[in-house]
């Protein structure tokens, strides 16, 4: 098997409702898969399904090799999976929560407790490992609830989005949580409703809106589906506005937009950091004050704006046209 | 009720692996997993105050309330309350446990809502462990609650007069008919999802249901509706096989009565007259219909 999950077709229907319509996706053995959509996009259902805890209405899938629907417990045995919602056992310690994880996934008694006491080490739980869970802060919530999927080293781990509603020193901490210790060969399918989040820690992007998958790609090739680099220039005067679109036209690329209200001139270019100096000289030479002048190069967010046609995180249905189509 | 797979996966290699190496867990056993779940939830009973209290004070509490204030109503003469005392300790027995039963729905409906079902479901669990473990620890409370309320009856005056043997099996039957409610309680916790609306749903449903019955007051004496529905509620045979099998059936027993009269006037329909085996085959039956439905309820179980 070269692929840790696949999943082919996959629909799942409530009432009139499609909250998954037709998704397919595979996640390479070894490799995290960012499933990156707002919410209501599908997400969660899909990795319900691949986890085994509903049943598609349409579609197939595998996860280490074990078809979902056919034989849900040999997928069961082979992965971890950490929700949302943190599920964690409020009224056991974070010790015993580990322990029992471990004991359920068959480890002997005394592997479920070496196991536990790894892992609250390697969590920061170390210190809270005696204390029920009740009294953690979400973000040490969330890390045992994580650990908890770690728990029986399974081969493959479905996170669903592990760091909503953390504040940001919680959610780089989850980052940096993940990356050490999610990688070494495990593979990987996470939900995120962060950019960002799937920048950082996937190899491999889906975009997912209405239960649809609407793109996929690296980061880098997403990104590259909005468009290159582009020159971005704040003159001081409006009345210099049309000498300095002279500039950028020979500086860039493509076709300038001019912005009259706030002085503001953008234009594709192909030379990064090459083109700023010559428009930077250029400017100088004709004694054009530059407010402010860069390159600016898309982020995941133009691309989730320009594939979905509206902002990431929210629900709203907002008729902003992509930049680049 | 292990499955074939199971018993096989229990030989495989043990999963100890201390390089880290990804590697396959092992699909659990029924009696394995299901007292792993129910240490779980043992643990947390021991946590929460509410059910702590819910399990020692409280039975403490009614064998007193009921014994000392119904017991004032019975008559005047202290033999006689003592006698009402001794009467009204199986109709506690059973309403206590029948509340117990009721735990179940509760935690149910609590791991529904805050996701540990899911996390469970997601694990190689024998499928059924969860709500094995569940009403098993059902089981182990009941047992704590009866010890607890028979200790307290034991100082109030309560005595067993029918023999070690009939003590136990009166004791086993209330366990039994507790445990297959349990089963009830576990299908409505999944379907209804909310801890409070349970709790409060199953309080209005059960309250009546233990007080129109021959637990607290003899029943033939009740206008003539609530004495048939009485004389077929199951909490009454389980009251009367309890009474029979203590020895207490004729605590409460009038001058110039005597035991046939009581026996004739206590018993007064089939069930009353069988209430071994009436209360086995409610239990029975409540089992083969909620066992089922609260096992394929559990598979489809799915938090919010």
């Amino acid at each position: 098997m070269t692929d840790a999950v696949t999943a082919e077709g996959l629909v799942k229907h409530y009432k009139d409702v499609k909250a998954v319509d037709g998704v397919s996706l595979r996640v390479p053995e070894g490799s995290v898969l960012g499933v990156l959509g707002p919410n209501g996009a599908g997400k969660t259902t899909t990795v319900r399904m691949l986890t085994t805890l509903i049943r598609p209405d349409a579609g197939t899938a595998t996860v280490a090799g074990a078809d979902v629907l056919r034989d849900p417990q040999a997928v069961r045995r082979q992965i971890g999976v950490s929700g949302q919602y943190a599920a964690v056992d409020e009224y056991l310690t974070g010790r015993e929560n580990l322990e029992m994880i471990g004991r359920l996934y068959h480890l002997s008694g005394k592997e479920a407790k070496s196991r536990a006491a790894e892992l609250l080490g390697q969590f920061r739980l170390e210190d809270a490992a005696g204390r029920p869970a009740k009294t953690y802060s979400g973000g040490m919530r969330r890390r045992l609830d994580l650990a908890g999927a770690l728990v029986a080293r399974p081969p493959v781990i479905f996170l669903d989005e592990p760091t909503t509603g953390l504040d940001p020193r919680g959610r780089g901490d989850m980052w940096d949580v993940i990356n050490n210790l999610v990688g070494h060969g495990t593979s990987v399918l996470l939900t995120t409703q962060y950019l960002e989040e799937a920048d950082r820690l996937a190899d491999n992007i889906v975009v997912i809106d209405h239960g649809q998958i609407i793109a996929e790609g690296t980061a880098d090739e997403l990104k590259a589906q909005v468009g290159g680099e582009r020159l971005e220039v704040t003159v001081a005067d409006a009345a210099r506005l049309s000498e300095a679109a002279e500039i950028m036209r020979t500086v860039g690329a493509g076709a300038t937009e001019t912005d009259e209200h706030t002085r503001r001139l953008i234009v594709p270019v192909s030379g990064g950091t090459q083109s700023l100096l010559q428009a930077v000289r250029a400017f100088d030479d004709q004694s054009i004050t530059v407010q402010d002048i860069g390159i600016r190069r898309p982020t995941l967010d133009d691309a989730f704006l320009s594939l979905t046609g509206h902002k990431a995180e929210t629900d709203t249905e907002l008729e902003l046209v992509g930049e680049s189509a | 009720m292990t499955t074939p797979s199971s018993s096989t996966s229990v030989t495989e290699t043990p999963v100890a692996s201390s390089t880290g190496a990804p590697r396959e867990a092992r699909t659990g056993s029924l009696i394995g997993d299901g007292l792993t779940v129910a240490k779980r939830n043992l643990i947390k009973i021991r946590r929460v105050p509410d059910l702590l209290i819910f399990t020692t004070l409280q039975p403490i509490m009614f064998v007193l309330l009921f014994g000392y204030v119904f017991g004032s109503l019975a008559g005047s003469g202290a033999s006689v309350q003592a006698g009402y005392r001794e009467f009204m300790m199986a109709g506690i027995f059973t309403q206590t446990i029948i509340f117990g039963a009721t735990i179940t729905g509760y935690m149910m409906a609590e791991d529904m809502q805050k996701g540990v079902i899911d996390r469970f479901r997601t694990l190689p669990m024998h499928p059924s462990a969860v709500l094995f473990g569940r009403t098993l620890t059902d089981v182990v409370n009941n047992i704590v609650v009866l010890v607890v309320m028979s200790v307290t009856g034991l100082v109030i005056g309560w005595r067993v007069h029918g023999g070690p043997v009939k003590a136990l099996w009166a004791y086993v039957l209330m366990l039994f008919f507790a445990y297959a409610l349990s089963w009830v309680f576990a299908y409505i916790g999944m379907r209804v999802r909310s801890p409070e609306v349970v709790n409060n749903a199953s309080f209005m449903v059960i309250f009546p249901v233990t007080f129109i019955a021959n637990t607290f007051v003899p029943s033939q004496n009740m206008p003539s509706v609530l004495k048939t529905i009485a004389g077929w509620n199951p909490v009454s045979t389980i009251t009367q096989s309890a009474r029979e099998n203590f020895g207490n059936l004729y605590s409460m027993q009038a001058p110039g009565q005597t035991h046939a009269q009581i026996d004739k006037q206590t018993a007064y329909t089939w069930a009353l007259q069988h209430p071994n085996l009436y209360t086995l085959i409610w239990s029975v039956a409540l089992l083969g219909i909620f066992l089922p439905f609260a096992t394929s309820a559990y598979k489809k179980a799915v938090a919010k």
